[in-house]
């Protein structure tokens, strides 16, 4: 589909949402990535995600402590320096579905985003960036008391 | 469901620091209730946030996602009383949304 139509279409179903009274933006309806969330290894959840020959950065910053109690809420604070920085990915080595989040910035964002997610255990944990078509990591290992994913 | 979220949008210099909490049970499909029945999965899938009507977020999520996530972003060039609105919709359907306006110093 031509980027033209695409957005024809978005603006259509945005004029739709707002008819109903909804504010969903248009893009809010770009489909859920199945196959990188329905991955059950790393290996796999980072081929699905195109991340295979990321490059190892110092310019992903990580902010997590380095012992989370409670596996169920593990507070997670990421920040790229890399130019360009288009999307963010969070992914856990250890849980069942190791893809736990990835963040597109577009506009005036900045390659910064802070969330909490579920650790089922101790377990490295990896950030993705996307930044000029270019995969870039970065790992933190996180060590969790009471594992999350019950 | 109309279950609260809360945001907040503050100004450090001309960047808006907006954070959101999100009322959601973000349930694994993992989980036993109290009768050692399985809760069916239950997560947001899709969140974006707009700035004065502009795309800034998208964000695709998994189960992985703790429960009543907080989330935080940043949107540079922003000044006082920008609009920020934040969506979000889930594996049911269900959707909310919350905006504001960024607050001065």
């Amino acid at each position: 589909m031509s980027v033209k139509r695409r957005k024809i279409l978005q603006a259509a179903a945005a004029a739709a949402t707002a008819a109903l009274g909804l504010r969903i933006t248009p893009a809010i309806a770009a489909e859920w990535n199945k196959a990188a969330f329905g991955a059950t290894s790393v290996a796999d959840a980072l081929k699905t995600l195109g991340a295979t020959a990321a490059s190892p950065s110092k310019d992903i910053l990580i902010k997590a402590l380095d012992v989370a109690e409670n596996g169920a809420a593990v507070p997670i604070e990421v920040t790229s320096r890399i130019p360009n920085t288009q999307s963010i990915a969070l992914v856990a080595d250890k849980n069942p579905f190791p893809l736990l989040a990835s963040f597109d910035f577009t506009g005036n964002a900045e390659p910064y985003v802070s969330t909490r997610v579920k650790l089922a255990g101790s377990s490295d944990v990896r950030v993705i960036v996307r930044a000029d078509g270019r995969y870039y990591v970065a790992v933190r290992e996180i060590k969790v008391t009471t594992g999350g994913c019950g | 469901m109309a279950e609260a979220m809360k945001i907040r949008a503050t100004l450090q210099g001309d960047v808006a620091d907006v954070r959101v909490l999100i009322s959601h049970p973000m349930e694994t499909g993992l989980r036993k209730n109290e009768r050692s029945e399985l809760i069916p999965l239950h997560f947001i899938t899709h969140v974006s946030a707009t700035h004065n009507g502009k795309t800034v977020l998208n964000a695709q999520w998994s189960q992985g996602v703790s429960r009543n996530p907080p989330l935080g972003f940043r949107v540079r060039g922003a000044k006082a009383g920008d609009k920020i609105i934040v969506s979000w919709v889930d594996n049911k359907g269900e959707t909310s949304s919350i905006e504001t306006v960024v607050a001065g110093k």
